[in-house]
């Protein structure tokens, strides 16, 4: 179910309606439901709307979580 | 379910292929029709004294908008012919156009297609000999319809057909898949998205010419189109009675192409292509094969993207279907089936 | 923030890290278990189609078994939710607008792509906002919109539905078939047939919901849970955190999508949610009516349902439901897909039957594409 991909706010205009990139292709995104969302936020984009504000700190902790593990601590 | 014709029938998967066997190759099926290859290679009684042979193939194009980024329904007529004629080996020498017009139709807009076919057709070397033009009352049609055929001749020696496909023969890629899928689909109303991919619609007899000199046991050439590499790829499995495996992280795929799949939920071997040849050829003459498209005109980013298996083969599940598997970077396997329905955007 | 660090999370190295780890967990669990596999139950379909893109199955050992639940709302629409929506391409005059999805779901009868065939105005579009313009571009045209999803998309039917009340869009309606996915999964946990040693629940559904929904699957079922996102990273750490708690024996939810899911969820959301609907009961296909699993359009924005607009009912054929399909036991997770007589012979992607055939995502589909083996 619910098919959402990050993608960067490019600019929003006085509608909150926001230009929104992946990977080079650009469409409207409405932001309804992220009244935070700024230039240069990614957003998880689901069916036109921006549903969330992807947060970089807790990617960040994820993937240090991650690089933790024994069996990568030892490659690294 | 359906007692009707569907889009899902003309989408170049599993619906379209049921459709052709059930409707049409059970009704008039011949040994040459029943080869299954884009063109057929013909030698009437009257040429064999000779040596030489015809290949012979048709395409009708229905696309819309008739022009869109990199292109137009002119050139696709033009190119999509040349190719298929050029996946048998064959010079592309003679087409044939027949349009259909919709009643209303700007002459200014035909006129731009046209001369794009004269440029396409220079660009290939052929001659378009014969045509036909119908007009059709407005409702009836799509603004402009175009049916290709086209005639070239087959160097003596050269026998390719997907049943040549042998275990350890090398996949060759002339270049990155699924810019023309895409570039059309930014056009289509509903979707509204931009993405900075042009169709790839070129003439590719020059390449595979170059392909077969460098490397002359090639087996066959094929171009991906409509239903993409999972299609063209699976269709070689089953004439050859193999299994084809293809290193993800090894097909070219352009950036936008893949953010536009991800966006709308496409799978990217899917995607239709109107200027890219699939080469299988022998292991010995892969690195050969690849240099002659890199340096042909539409070749530059082609790229060795898999072998052919033998359905034994101990990495593949012993499932004993002649299907397309894929490698993927972590290194596990999946399989690569083919388009089943229209190709939909999906959300879910 | 830049685009490296979320490519982070299909990075190969990290996967073979994270593989690494969960074979020694599996290698473990084997150990205790002996022949007894673990069976962990990927709850939403866009984890079952992205499990089988990166292969994962062809590498998961024998102690782990992956199962598909009730994971796509397309899958579970009931036949009698799909014959209304195939009563309203009967409406004189209107066009249906709808997700790619719902095109081929079959109903009694017949689906949308087949009356497209037959003459019906019938658009494919990417998002309910192309629908509202559409309807606000053409206001003499009658505009219906499927409005299909779980929680994910309900949200986004409420922004739409509370755009065209603002910019008085008479000529635009929607049919709900909306379902909420925590009463599924209780009616599922509850189930005692049901063989299930963890949950790996939706990640998109959570953005929206936050994660306190779930607690009730720890408390009152027992049922050891993870939050999964869709990158291959994404879901090898959420099955490694699952097993490592399995392993622990610690029964407790785990939300390894945090860069997408808070505790609290989406609350604008939530509020718009709460704007526009009521919950309800709703038939799921396979399953049965479940008590307050639907959303419907609550009072206020009750004349945009098409569903009374246009007198549906009355268009709407008498429902059969289909015979021999075993999507229900799939979907409940006691039967795979391979364990159905109709699979793979009557029931195919090209001639789907049950549901989870339908969709590109189901589990039938996704079986039925991706599978890695034993079938010949």
């Amino acid at each position: 179910m619910c098919l959402a991909i990050p993608a960067k706010i490019e600019s929003i205009d006085e509608t909150r309606t926001a230009q929104v990139s992946v990977l080079g292709v650009t469409r409207v995104v409405a932001l309804d439901l992220v009244p935070h969302a700024a230039v240069g936020s990614y957003v998880l984009v689901h069916a036109g709307y921006a549903i969330e504000v992807v947060d970089e700190t807790i990617a960040q902790e994820t993937l240090d979580l991650i690089a933790e593990f024994p069996e990568l601590a030892q490659g690294v | 379910m359906s007692d009707r014709i569907t889009m899902a029938h003309g989408s170049g998967g599993t619906q379209m292929q049921e459709l052709v066997e059930q409707a049409f190759t059970s009704i008039y099926g011949n040994a040459l029709l029943l080869t299954g290859d884009d063109a057929a290679v013909l030698q009437p009684e009257e040429l064999q004294a000779s040596g030489a042979r015809l290949a012979f193939s048709t395409d009708s194009y229905v696309v819309t908008p008739p022009v869109f980024p990199g292109g137009d329904i002119g050139r696709l007529a033009v190119c999509g012919t040349v190719n298929d004629l050029a996946t048998s080996g064959a010079r592309p020498l003679y087409l044939s156009l027949g349009f259909i017009l919709e009643e209303g139709f700007l002459l200014a807009e035909l006129k731009r297609i046209v001369a794009s076919i004269a440029t396409a057709a220079e660009q290939a070397g052929v001659l378009v000999v014969t045509g036909d033009t119908k007009v059709v009352e407005q409702g009836k049609g799509d603004g402009i319809y175009i049916n290709s055929s086209g005639v070239g001749v087959v160097a003596p020696g050269v026998e390719l057909g997907g049943r040549n496909c042998k275990p350890g023969d090398i996949i060759v890629c002339s270049g990155s898949l699924g810019d023309h899928g895409i570039a059309i689909m930014s056009m289509r109303e509903g979707l509204n998205f931009e993405a900075p991919l042009q169709s790839d619609a070129a003439p590719l007899d020059k390449l595979t010419s170059a392909v077969l000199a460098a490397a002359p046991h090639t087996r066959c050439f094929r171009d991906p189109t409509r239903g993409g590499l999972a299609s063209t790829l699976t269709e070689l499995a089953r004439q050859s009675c193999t299994c084809m495996l293809v290193e993800e992280d090894k097909v070219p795929i352009k950036d936008a192409v893949r953010g536009a799949a991800d966006m709308l939920g496409y799978d990217v071997f899917h995607l239709a292509n109107e200027g890219k040849m699939i080469a299988v050829v022998p292991e010995e003459e892969a690195a050969a094969a690849l240099l002659a498209m890199q340096q042909s005109p539409y070749g530059s980013d082609a790229a060795l993207i898999g072998t052919v298996v033998s359905v034994e083969h101990p990495e593949l599940p012993r499932s004993h279907k002649h299907q397309v598997y894929v490698r993927t970077s972590l290194g596990t396997l999946r399989v690569m089936d083919v388009l089943s329905g229209e190709q939909l955007p999906r959300i879910c | 923030m830049n685009m490296n660090l979320l490519n982070k999370f299909k990075d190969p190295e990290l996967l073979r890290g994270l593989l690494e780890r969960m074979l020694l967990l599996a290698h473990k669990i084997q150990e205790r278990r002996g022949e007894q596999p673990l069976c962990l139950m990927e709850v939403c379909g866009t984890h079952t189609v992205a499990i089988a893109k990166c292969g994962l199955k062809s590498v998961l050992p024998p102690a782990i078994k992956l199962i598909s639940g009730p994971g796509c709302p397309v899958c579970v629409t009931a036949h009698v939710d799909i014959d209304r929506i195939i009563a309203a391409t009967r409406v004189p005059q209107a066009t249906i607008m709808t997700f790619g999805d719902m095109m081929r779901v079959p109903g009694s009868s017949t689906s949308l792509e087949a009356r497209r065939a037959e003459g019906a105005r019938i658009e494919v579009v990417y998002s309910p906002l192309d629908a509202l313009s559409r309807a606000l571009k053409h206001p003499k045209q009658q505009i219906i919109f499927v409005a299909v999803g779980f929680e994910t998309t309900t949200p986004l039917i409420a922004a739409t539905l509370k755009r065209a009340k603002a910019a008085g869009a008479e000529n635009f309606s929607i049919l709900t078939v909306h379902k909420r996915v925590t009463p599924a999964l209780s009616a599922l946990a509850s189930d005692p047939s049901l063989a299930i040693d963890g949950l790996i629940l939706p990640g998109h559904v959570s953005t929206i919901i936050g994660t306190k929904p779930y607690g009730v699957l720890a408390e009152q079922f027992g049922m050891p849970s993870v939050i999964a996102g869709f990158d291959p990273v994404d879901l090898l750490l959420a099955l490694v955190q699952l097993l490592e708690g399995i392993e622990g024996s610690r029964t407790e939810l785990v939300n390894a999508y945090g860069r997408a899911v808070h505790e609290q969820g989406n609350a604008e959301a939530c509020a718009l949610i709460d704007e526009v609907f009521e919950v309800s009961d709703a038939v799921w296909r396979g399953l049965g009516v479940i008590c307050e699993s639907g959303h419907v359009l609550n009072q206020a924005y009750d004349s945009f349902d098409a569903g009374k607009r246009f007198d549906l009912p009355s268009l709407t054929e008498p429902t059969k439901e289909p015979k021999g399909c075993s999507c229900g036991d799939i979907l409940r997770g006691i039967m795979t897909p391979n364990d159905c007589l109709l699979f793979g012979t009557a029931c195919t992607p090209t001639h789907p039957i049950g549901p989870c055939m339908v969709s590109s995502e189901g589990s039938c589909a996704a079986y039925y594409k991706y599978q890695i083996g034993e079938r010949a």
